[in-house]
């Protein structure tokens, strides 16, 4: 390699340098596809495997009944954790992107960007860990509140000792999903057109009336995908509600121990599992896989939409 | 956005800068605001700027009913028995109430509105950094006895049984046991999982940045990457365990148990890996310079070779510090490996065989099932050890990526 200016004219004619070229495209559209193969073994090996599961009589299910009444209460148990971290996360993740977008000094934004991102890096059974170990038991004080002024509300029954519930298990997803969302929309905000806000400014909008006016409508369609990006990451963790969650049987009681999600389910059950449990897992796997594939399709389509009519600006 | 407050004021005051002023005002932190240092300068100035601010509170306000707030809030916690939580969570909503309310008494309905979303949006922020301190202030407080316990770096679980942890409980003997074991393991299957995606993520950037020309193959392909990043990582590691199962039990005939090996979470980890690695590098090489590429071309020189002498170089400090990112990424991922290597307890150097320990899985396994159910002091210690050599391991593979993309940038202000 090192010789090409040297080598460069006589390739010109010869045939080794168009072979190269070819050999390397070809190289490059391989890798392409072997992405789009691996995706599709992704999904064709789950189906493979939980086939057997989907179609096995009752009597053969851990659970001796049909596979659909096995799956469903962790469906939804995975679904409500998810819409809870998600009603948690969204209103501070955006004031958090407006923060930097917006109000902070330029000096500051930078830094508090940065600041954002550690949240991201810091690995998941970690902060599974701290809501096990240090945010449950400081919920637990919460949930004694909860249930003595709000108890007559089904969602707060009898509380938990140790603070290692659903709703614990969903702050703690709220922490995690908080940079993307926050990251995502920032990137939204700082691409509103300057003339909208300053055009805003000059007709003396206030500063929040400015975002209002301005930034938010832009950047709506894009939050929508950011949130829903948030969503498919909330619904496929699993170490943070593995550790925090100690699960049982689908309750409507938030803040007492019970319910289950599908990833924590699995990791909890599947290195001991053999033989038809095994094929039951993947199968709920399959039906995650499922559920977050469309949420993340979605989320995407929408933002290529977006791109395309945000070019005309 | 900075310089949209100050530009009317510097450009003529005449404009009446009421959001200008006002937000900076709102901004009570920065107090260097167009708006702080007039009320202290006497004569003409003050005389100029009371005619533009007319019917505006003074820049001291925000201080002011915030001191007020603390005060408040210091006698009503007391009351209820004080902590300093409790006392800081009033004074903040007393705070953004009194400041409402004082802004519509003395401003107006519309400036009211506007202190109110901007003390939300700034609360905001001050909340999302709770976690981040509490979560670091407990890895490294709880994580000191273990990390610098004797041996921690240098031994792995092999022979640590529930009786020796109940002695180091009862404070017998010193904590034994350590994390090389999850070390040497981490190592390994994160090099073999970096070997597998960096070279198809990278690839298949080129061939979306420089040969596909934008066409259908090349939407699909970006948009099946965009949906492969949200793939769950539990469900890359099932399909790591089907596959390894398949090709092992089915293809190869052998025995069962024999997929279960740290290649099996590389494969589930290459997964995850491999749509990060395509995305950052492709954003990368899109943002090298055309005027490269052509004047290369010009040259004569073949497009392979433009792509790898040419564009390749120019991208490497962001490619690389993508790549690392990406690797802090998968290095703290544990439900892949839970499902496919399992656990060990000893070292396990061979990639292709038997189980592997890693750190993630190690903190999980040590908190989950401590190996002393009745004292599960010492597990905990070694899982907050082990925690914080993965944050450690974490940050200094961000701040190198960060370091990286410095030191390799090409030089700032080409065409």
């Amino acid at each position: 390699m090192s010789t090409t200016t040297a080598s460069t004219r006589s390739e010109l004619t010869s045939s080794s340098g168009r072979a190269g070229d070819k050999v390397f495209s070809g190289l490059t559209l391989a890798a392409g596809l072997i992405i789009l193969v691996i995706l599709a073994f992704v999904a064709g090996f789950l189906v493979l495997k939980a086939w057997p599961a989907l179609v096995a009589p009752a009597s053969e299910i851990s659970t001796q009944t049909s596979f659909l009444s096995y799956v469903l209460p962790i469906m939804v148990g995975t679904l409500i954790t998810a819409a809870i971290a998600l009603l948690l996360a969204t209103p501070v993740a955006i004031g958090v992107a407006l923060f930097i977008s917006h109000l902070a000094p330029a000096r500051l934004a930078k830094p508090v960007g940065y600041v954002i991102d550690l949240l991201a890096a810091i690995p998941s059974v970690v902060f599974g860990a701290w809501g096990m170990m240090v945010l449950g038991p400081h919920m637990v004080g919460l949930y004694d509140w909860l249930h003595t002024y709000l108890g007559w509300i089904p969602l707060f029954g009898e509380p938990s000792t140790t603070g290692r519930t659903l709703l614990t298990a969903s702050v703690v997803l709220a922490v995690m999903i908080l940079p993307i969302i926050t990251s995502l929309s920032r990137e939204i905000f700082v691409q509103t057109p300057k003339l909208h806000e300053e055009a805003a400014l000059a007709l003396g909008a206030t500063r929040w009336e400015m975002i209002r006016m301005s930034v938010l409508p832009f950047a709506r369609p894009g939050l929508v995908s950011a949130v829903m990006l948030g969503l498919g990451r909330a619904l496929g963790e699993t170490m943070a509600v593995t550790l925090v969650l100690s699960a049982g049987p689908l309750t409507a009681n938030l803040i007492g121990s019970g319910n289950q999600t599908i990833p924590s389910e699995i990791a909890l059950n599947f290195p001991e599992a053999f033989g038809m449990r095994q094929n039951e897992l993947i199968a709920a796997g399959l039906i995650l896989f499922v559920i977050t594939l469309l949420v993340n399709m979605l989320a995407r389509w929408i933002v290529s939409r977006h791109k395309e009519f945000s070019g005309a600006n | 956005m900075s310089e949209t407050p100050k530009m009317p004021v510097q450009s003529s005051p005449v404009l009446v800068p009421d959001a200008a002023g006002q937000g900076a005002a709102a901004r009570s932190g920065s107090g260097a605001g167009p708006t702080g240092p007039a009320p202290a300068g006497p004569g003409p100035r003050r005389h100029g700027r009371s005619r533009l601010a007319a019917g505006k509170l003074p820049g001291w306000t925000p201080w002011a009913v915030g001191a007020g707030s603390l005060v408040l809030a210091a006698a009503l916690v007391a009351l209820a028995g004080f902590s300093i939580a409790g006392w800081l969570i009033v004074a903040a909503v007393i705070h953004v109430v009194a400041m409402y309310v004082t802004t519509l008494v003395g401003e107006n309905r519309r400036r009211a509105t506007n202190s109110l979303a901007t003390h939300l949006i700034i609360g905001a922020f001050l909340i999302a950094l709770i976690p981040l301190v509490s979560v670091l202030w407990t890895v490294v407080a709880n994580g000191f006895h273990g990390f610098t316990a004797a041996g921690f770096f240098a031994s792995d679980m092999k022979g640590i049984s529930g009786l020796q942890d109940q002695k180091t409980a009862a404070g017998e003997q010193p904590l034994l046991g350590g994390i090389k074991h999850a070390l040497i393991g981490t190592l390994v299957i994160t090099l073999a999982t970096t070997i597998m995606s960096v070279p198809i993520g990278l690839l298949t950037s080129i061939y979306l940045v420089e040969y596909s020309r934008d066409g259908w193959l090349a939407k699909i392909i970006r948009f099946f990457v965009d949906v492969m990043t949200g793939i769950p990582s539990i469900v890359a590691g099932l399909f790591a365990a089907g596959l390894t199962m398949i090709i092992m039990q089915t293809i190869l005939g052998m025995p069962p148990g024999s997929n279960v090996m740290g290649f099996s979470a590389a494969i589930g980890l290459s997964v995850l890996m491999i749509p990060v690695v395509v995305r950052s590098t492709e954003e990368m090489l899109r943002v090298v310079p055309n005027e490269l590429r052509e004047a290369s071309a010009a040259l004569g020189v073949r497009k392979w070779r433009t792509t790898l002498q040419v564009v390749l170089p120019t991208a490497a400090s962001g490619i690389a510090s993508g790549v690392t990112l990406a690797i802090a990424r998968v290095v703290g991922e544990t439900a892949p490996i839970l499902v496919t290597a399992g656990v060990a307890l000893t070292t396990n150097w061979n990639l292709f065989k038997d189980w592997m320990m890693t750190l993630p899985v190690f903190i999980y396994r040590q908190l989950m099932n401590p190996t002393a159910p009745m004292a599960p002091g010492p597990s905990a210690d070694r899982a907050w050890g082990a925690a914080l050599t993965l944050i450690l391991i974490v940050m200094i593979l961000n701040l190198l990526a960060r370091l990286v993309a410095k030191a390799l940038a090409p030089k700032a202000g080409g065409r």
